[in-house]
């Protein structure tokens, strides 16, 4: 990734920032400028929740370039409170612990290096709760 | 040294990796003999001094129940900084949502970069410069493979924010004493990737002079005995320091141990005073006083004196207890930790 287009998503990506159709409600994330569910173009930025359950997973054994060193890694699609559906790395998690309906909460961490010299990205990654 | 203003703390939050070594496991790698801790919290693959830096500072913020784009100044103190050049406090403003109008910068002196990181905050709170300022201290220590550092140097760290005194504050500062002299006991050179240190020259004229100096002058200064504190929590970098300086300064046993994570955690370097103190706050009543000091090789120690008010009751369900992090742990080998640690070329 380009450091411009990590610079824009940063906000986003650090702090869950998503959009809320003003029309029907419906929550997304990344945010989209046109509703997926009624098509309205009216949507607002919005703060979503930390907190969701796993609804599907994988576990990639065989990773993309500058991902291999994460492997094993667990990817799942996970239900934030509010409703938005978000893909994401879960981490603090052994491959054969994750589970359909795993409660998680989202954490900070690296997810990408531009090798030993260039930018390293943080972002948003999921976790089981806490506490 | 006093504020005009009287500081307190707004809230406080930690942070600690979820991996543990046992000191066992170095041993029986590299054969030392003794066991300065039982065990050290070590980073994971995707974790770093900023990551740790910004879950405490999350937390923080959580319990502190602030806005945070109300916190003026951040401050991250570390000498395990992931970008030579390029701060840490611009990464954990943005993650906790506290830019643009802020100011932010990290602090380097070794073990004691986030006390520091107090004594500023203090200022700028007091002064009115800032309503609101953090001062976080989180590290991924270095160690080279076999040196004694290695038996100790842990990951973690902790994060608080400082407003002027009120009913919400948990504990306020009654003033702070720094002892800072030229002392070379310990040392990173530019582009090394482990610290070099002097041994036992980092005991006697290094840790235990500088700490007794800061303790004894601040409390000169206050008025204050050893019998004045219900707690006092000491820079940990083995289990044997803190308890030795607590003894030579006459504070007993009972002071220190809810503040004493070392053996289970290992010594977080600029997260390490931080997290005994949050440790601290996690299991004090309304009226206690708390005696805080750090120690940082170079070499210098910062004293604190703290007192806990009501409001300490009110916040403890909105933030995991720093034992809570203890006790979250899964235990790796001395292969993994290896590659965690960057210490297996690829």
């Amino acid at each position: 990734m380009s450091v411009p287009r990590y610079w824009r998503e940063i906000k986003y990506r650090y702090r869950l920032l998503g959009c809320m159709c003003k029309e029907c409600g419906s929550v997304f994330f990344p945010r989209r400028h046109i509703c997926l569910k009624c098509g309205s173009r009216d949507l607002e930025e919005v703060k979503l929740s930390e907190r969701g359950r796993v609804v599907s997973y994988t576990v990639v054994r065989n990773p993309p370039k500058e991902y291999e060193k994460y492997a094993p890694y667990i990817v799942a699609l996970i239900e934030l409170g509010d409703g938005a559906r978000i893909l994401s790395q879960v981490v603090d998690c052994e491959p054969e612990e994750v589970h359909l309906g795993m409660e998680v909460e989202a954490t900070f961490r690296r997810v990408r290096e531009d090798g030993p010299s260039g930018i390293i990205e943080y972002g948003y990654k999921f976790r089981p709760v806490i506490s | 040294m006093k504020t005009a203003k009287t500081v307190g703390i707004v809230g406080y939050g930690a942070y600690i990796p979820r991996n543990r070594l046992k000191v066992s496991e170095i041993s029986h790698v590299w054969g030392g003999g003794g066991a300065p801790i039982q065990e050290k919290a070590v980073a994971d693959i995707d974790e770093d001094a900023v990551t740790i830096a910004v879950e405490a500072a999350r937390y923080a913020v959580k319990r502190a129940g602030i806005d945070p784009r109300e916190i003026g100044a951040i401050y991250v103190g570390t000498e395990s900084k992931p970008y030579a050049v390029k701060p840490c406090g611009t990464i954990v403003a943005e993650a906790i949502g506290a830019t643009p109008c802020v100011t932010a910068a990290d602090y380097e002196f070794a073990c004691k970069a986030g006390t520091e990181a107090f004594q500023t905050c203090m200022g700028l709170v007091s002064s009115g410069m800032v309503k609101y300022a953090m001062a976080i201290g989180a590290d991924t220590a270095q160690g080279r493979p076999a040196d004694a550092l290695e038996y100790t140097a842990a990951c973690g760290g902790a994060a608080f924010i400082f407003g002027l005194k009120n009913h919400r504050t948990l504990a306020y500062i009654e003033g702070s004493y720094s002892y800072t002299t030229d002392t070379p006991d310990f040392w990173r050179r530019s582009r090394e990737p482990y610290p070099r240190h002097g041994s036992r020259f980092t005991g006697t004229p290094a840790y235990f002079h500088h700490i007794v100096g800061a303790v004894k002058g601040l409390m000169g200064e206050l008025g204050y005995g050893p019998e004045d504190f219900d707690y006092a929590v000491f820079h940990q970098p083995n289990t044997k320091f803190p308890i030795k300086v607590a003894k030579m300064l006459g504070f007993p046993m009972d002071a220190i141990k809810p503040g004493l994570i070392v053996p289970f955690v290992g010594n977080t370097y600029a997260g390490s005073t931080l997290l005994g103190l949050a440790s601290v706050l996690d299991v004090a009543n309304p009226g206690d006083r708390i005696l805080v000091a750090s120690y940082g090789s170079g070499a210098g120690s910062d004293a604190f004196s703290l007192v806990v008010q009501d409001a300490i009751s009110n916040d403890r369900r909105l933030d995991p207890a720093v034992s809570i992090f203890i006790n979250r742990k899964r235990y790796i080998d001395y292969s993994l930790y290896a590659r965690l640690r960057g210490k297996i070329l690829t």
